[in-house]
């Protein structure tokens, strides 16, 4: 029997707006505890809602990003639930009228593009930090106490969620790090998973192949880097198919992952079904966004990374399309003119290895450079191209006198001129080293000129000994 | 009864449970009238006034100084609000 | 400093001080002399301020009102201690208008009552006799200007209470229009339906402070700004108003006789004044409205008080077990009856596989409401009825059946869910008790119930000093 996993994704991330979504507290990490608090984001007694207009804004524009259709009409509601880090004790967030539904991501392959669809992404507030002490290191089981800190209650938070379209642990990978790309290149997130401001939740289910069923899904929390999040959904898949294959029943299971500690075993929980009695927010009003926004919002909306991977996969092949675009050098690359290989391959290696921004080079310069690459020895090409995103960088310099010194190049030439004639190396190997001179001045013939005679002279030698 | 109290977050005391259990239902009782109305065609209230769109720009005001975002906690350390654990 | 705090208006003490004849020191001190002598007994105040900093006169505030630094328990045990570090909207607009605080007022806890019997701080009696309640919810706010406590206070109307203690206690309360004074730094309840109301001696100061604290406020969207200015009514006659009469809210069952005649006096007065009177009618406003209210009431307070848990302020009850316990036990101990119970009907109303019988039609019932009163409207100016199916009832007598209390809401609710202002004027006596008759206006008719208010008001010629105390 075969099986195909059937994988969906929940995804949180912190808009970087300045102030919270419904105060105006300043957003930061790492300041003193409950130093970025009001009576808003602290819950107290008569305190009221007032949302912030960028994280609408921004939700909106992720929507157009991720072809969602945006809402006429969408509402808050509350989600009531008791927890020490949820001061209302109801969070502000978005049920049946979210602000962006019906959208989708292409994940480019080399086969043709998977499309996976987007439910929905909504707009909500973030949670306090509880700290448990007393306990083993940080995690709940044992703590005596639980300190608070206020200062991200409140921060905005994008909820995005798939639908269960994908269909291998890579392919979420994948999906996850275009996902952050699109995100990134937007400039409301950092979406950054090591930092918290990107969160994932995966839900696994197995069904054999070809068919359409849904079966009991595994949820699993607190994953903490994609290659991580793969790495546990392909153990989980593995680990259902073993139970099925074995003829049980997979239950409905909630994993929680230790963040510090890969290997640990995860934790399960059966976690109840909550009833978070949802009803439309009374204290904000109803948000119907203007067309002339959404339309401004659109126009400001990039290229997708999809879209590039597919274009440029035409002229070159789909790995070096996707590695291009996914390490943001796609748009230095299509704007350096050239030989598109050798362009591709030198700001995949060598001018990836300088680290420099792609974003300060000035593509004519570099066009020039890689151009004459191969008549430019190695480490002056390379302080070239560290160089690259300097002010007022320009090529000139590095040009040279347009000798041909790669000896890649002329080691083929050397070595015919020395198979022409024949004679003539015996007389050199015999001790008439000033033949050499002779050979140089054929190789110079072959090259017009344009050989380094430094590069050809050791080369000579080397063949010639 | 019992669950929604736990919802709620309520311990109440056997005779509380007795004693509510009967005044709440001749209040549920009273209150299902709305039911009897058949209003498909009626839109629901969700605010008295027709505004949408108040928002504010993303602009910091200050927030609170650290003593007082704690002054009523019944129970601190250093900067934090210490409750029991979860 | 002699005053007679029972007949001075609030304009009238501001005229003091504009002339000079008295500073706002001198005022706000009088004020405590007189809740010194005769506050034991009402029990109108939960605790007063001695400093008077301000330049005007005082004012007195109901106890859900936030004032920073000042205790603010909304009547209840779970928020005992609780010192504010923010001031509500309406206490810095009055700070900002030189008005003093003279303290806080008893209310029903959570602002849940109709008499004022529970808070958790002992109830206030009604000056006109201290048997009997003032009315709730905001009955120390009612006792405290009746009572000559205070020249005029603010309290809050949910489903009738500004309203109905005034009409308890024979003085003017205005529920503004839904959306015109904001709601910051009010302890919540019901958020679709709260609104902060002057509590007053006459209409024309209920004008003066609805201008002070009425208008749009940043910090709550739910408000507007007020489309015309506010209007100190001037008009004593009513010509050209047109008055409607709906018959099922002047005949619900439970309208005493004594109630319906002085009710009826002033449907009188209002013809003789000039103004068009006519019967019209809200077929299930009033029949449904109670119930609609209690379910989205309760629903929304069940969400509401759900930040009452220990954690960041007020009171904390712990055992050895965890965080849930915790919650359990403050709530438990914090929260007297009558917001358990609406907690347990809102979280009811609310949970899965309810919420479309339950919040979900009564979210329709309202919108019904509405309806009907703006038809209503198209061919009436202003409504009437009694405010209070009854005078003041005594202490105790409907607190062990909490429907029998729910009823005294029964004709200030209906108008309260269309969002609906409501001016409560007294209109005369039955057994010595005063009567309210209620005035219902269109949306920002205000100008138009202050109006219609004063002229009523000048011709009834109504006693503002409680009987027995004259």
């Amino acid at each position: 029997m075969n099986w195909e996993p059937v994988i969906g994704l929940e995804i949180h991330i912190h808009l970087k707006t300045r102030t919270k979504m419904f105060c105006r507290c300043e957003v930061a990490y790492f300041e003193p505890e409950n130093s970025l608090t009001c009576p808003v984001c602290l819950a107290h007694p008569g305190s009221l809602p007032v949302p912030n207009a960028k994280a609408i804004e921004w939700t909106i524009k992720l929507g157009l990003a991720l072809d969602c259709e945006i809402a006429e009409r969408a509402i808050f509601h509350r989600k009531n639930y008791f927890y020490p880090d949820n001061p209302k004790g109801y969070q502000i967030s978005q049920y049946d009228e979210p602000l962006c539904r019906n959208g989708r991501l292409a994940v480019p392959g080399p086969d043709g593009d998977a499309e996976i669809g987007i439910v929905r992404a909504h707009l909500e507030e973030d949670a306090a930090k509880n700290v448990h002490v007393g306990g083993v290191e940080g995690r709940i089981g044992g703590a005596t106490a639980t300190l608070v800190d206020f200062n991200r209650a409140g921060a905005p938070l994008v909820e995005i969620v798939t639908q269960p379209d994908l269909r291998s642990a890579d392919q979420a990978r994948r999906f996850l790090q275009l996902l952050r790309q699109t995100i990134v290149e937007l400039g409301i997130s950092d979406a950054e998973m090591e930092k918290g401001s990107l969160r994932v939740d995966v839900n696994v289910s197995v069904r054999p192949e070809g068919s359409s069923e849904l079966r009991t899904r595994t949820e699993m929390k607190n994953l903490n880097s994609f290659g991580f999040a793969a790495r546990a959904i392909a153990r989980e898949v593995e680990r259902q198919i073993a139970v099925y294959e074995a003829g049980g029943e997979v239950e409905q299971e909630t994993l929680h992952f230790d963040p510090g500690a890969e290997s640990a075993p995860p934790l399960r929980s059966k976690e109840e079904a909550q009833d978070y009695r949802y009803f439309p927010e009374p204290d904000l009003v109803p948000v119907e966004p203007p067309r002339e926004l959404v339309e401004r919002l659109r126009a400001e909306v990039p290229e997708s990374p999809a879209t590039r991977i597919r274009r440029i996969a035409a002229e070159l092949d789909h790995a070096t399309a996707e590695e291009l675009v996914t390490s943001g050098r796609d748009r230095l690359y299509e704007r350096v003119s050239g030989d598109r290989r050798g362009v591709a391959n030198v700001l995949m290696n060598q001018f990836a290895a300088t680290g420099v921004d792609p974003n300060a080079v000035d593509p004519e310069e570099l066009g020039k450079l890689i151009e004459a690459r191969s008549r430019i020895p190695r480490d002056k090409f390379t302080e070239a191209l560290a160089a690259s995103g300097d002010a007022g960088f320009s090529a000139e310099p590095y040009l040279g006198d347009g000798l041909v010194a790669d000896t890649g190049e002329l080691e083929p030439i050397v070595e015919k001129i020395l198979a022409a004639n024949p004679g003539q190396v015996e007389a050199y190997r015999g001790g008439k080293e000033g033949l050499l001179g002779f050979f140089v001045g054929q190789v110079m013939k072959e090259t017009q000129g344009k050989a380094d005679p430094k590069v050809v002279n050791e080369l000579l030698r080397q063949k010639l000994s | 009864m019992l669950h929604v109290a736990k919802l709620a977050r309520l311990e109440l005391t056997d005779e509380e449970v007795e004693r509510f259990t009967e005044q709440l239902s001749a209040i549920l009782e009273a209150v299902a009238k709305v039911s009897e109305l058949d209003l498909a065609a009626v839109e629901p209230t969700a605010h008295p006034l027709d505004l949408v769109n108040v928002w504010a720009p993303d602009e910091p005001r200050p927030s609170l100084p650290v003593d007082d975002a704690l002054a009523n906690a019944p129970e601190r350390e250093a900067g934090f609000f210490k409750v029991p654990p979860a | 400093m002699s005053l007679d705090t029972f007949r001075l208006t609030a304009e009238d003490a501001i005229g003091l001080v504009e002339r000079g004849e008295a500073s706002a020191a001198e005022l706000h001190g009088a004020y405590l002399e007189a809740i010194g002598e005769r506050d034991d007994e009402l029990h109108a105040y939960l605790r007063t301020v001695d400093e008077a900093d301000g330049t005007s006169i005082p004012i007195a505030f109901k106890d859900l009102i936030s004032t920073r630094g000042v205790e603010t328990t909304a009547g209840s045990k779970i928020l005992a201690g609780y010192v504010p570090i923010y001031d509500a909207t309406v206490a810095t607009r009055c700070r900002e208008a030189g008005l003093t605080l003279l303290g806080k007022t008893n209310m029903d806890e959570f602002a849940m009552g109709s008499s004022t019997e529970n808070s958790a701080y002992g109830p206030t009696r009604n000056p006109w006799d201290p048997d009997r309640v003032p009315g709730g919810s905001s009955g120390g706010s009612a006792a405290a200007v009746a009572g000559g406590l205070a020249p005029w206070a603010l309290g809050s109307d949910t489903g009738g209470s500004v309203k109905q203690p005034a009409s308890l206690c024979g003085i003017v309360g205005l529920r503004p229009t839904y959306g015109t004074v904001s709601r910051y730094g009010i302890v919540a309840f019901a958020s679709s339906l709260d609104q902060i109301g002057p509590m007053t001696k006459t209409v024309r100061d209920c004008a003066l402070l609805y201008r002070i604290v009425a208008g749009r406020d940043r910090c709550d969207t739910t408000t507007v700004e007020l489309p015309q200015p506010v209007e100190i009514p001037e008009r004593e006659d009513l010509k050209g108003v047109r008055v409607g009469v709906p018959a099922e809210l002047n005949e619900v069952e439970g309208i005493a006789p004594g109630v319906k005649a002085q009710v009826d006096r002033a449907i009188e007065l209002c013809r003789e004044l000039g103004a068009e009177v006519g019967e019209t009618s809200l077929p299930r406003s009033v029949d449904y409205g109670l119930a609609c209210y209690y379910l989205i009431a309760p629903s929304e307070a069940s969400s509401n008080l759900a930040r009452y848990d220990g954690v960041r302020y007020g009171l904390r009850v712990t055992g050895d077990d965890g965080v849930r316990a915790m919650y359990d036990r403050t709530r438990d101990a914090g929260f007297g009856d009558e917001p358990k119970r609406r907690i347990m009907l809102g979280t009811y109303a609310l949970s899965s596989g309810y919420y479309e019988a339950y919040y979900g039609q009564a979210q329709r019932v309202r919108t019904l409401i509405a309806q009907e009163h703006a038809a209503a409207f198209e061919d009436f100016d202003v409504l009437v009825s009694p405010t209070s199916p009854t005078v003041a009832f005594e202490l105790g007598e409907k607190t062990a059946n909490p429907l029998a209390m729910y009823l005294s809401d029964v004709l200030t609710i209906p108008s309260n869910m269309a969002g609906l202002p409501g001016l409560s004027i007294p209109c005369g006596l039955s057994d010595g008790l005063p009567v309210g008759f209620q005035l219902i206006g269109p949306q920002f008719s205000e100008n138009l119930l202050f109006h219609v208010g004063h002229a009523l008001e000048r011709a009834i010629g109504f006693d503002l000093v409680p009987g027995r105390l004259a």
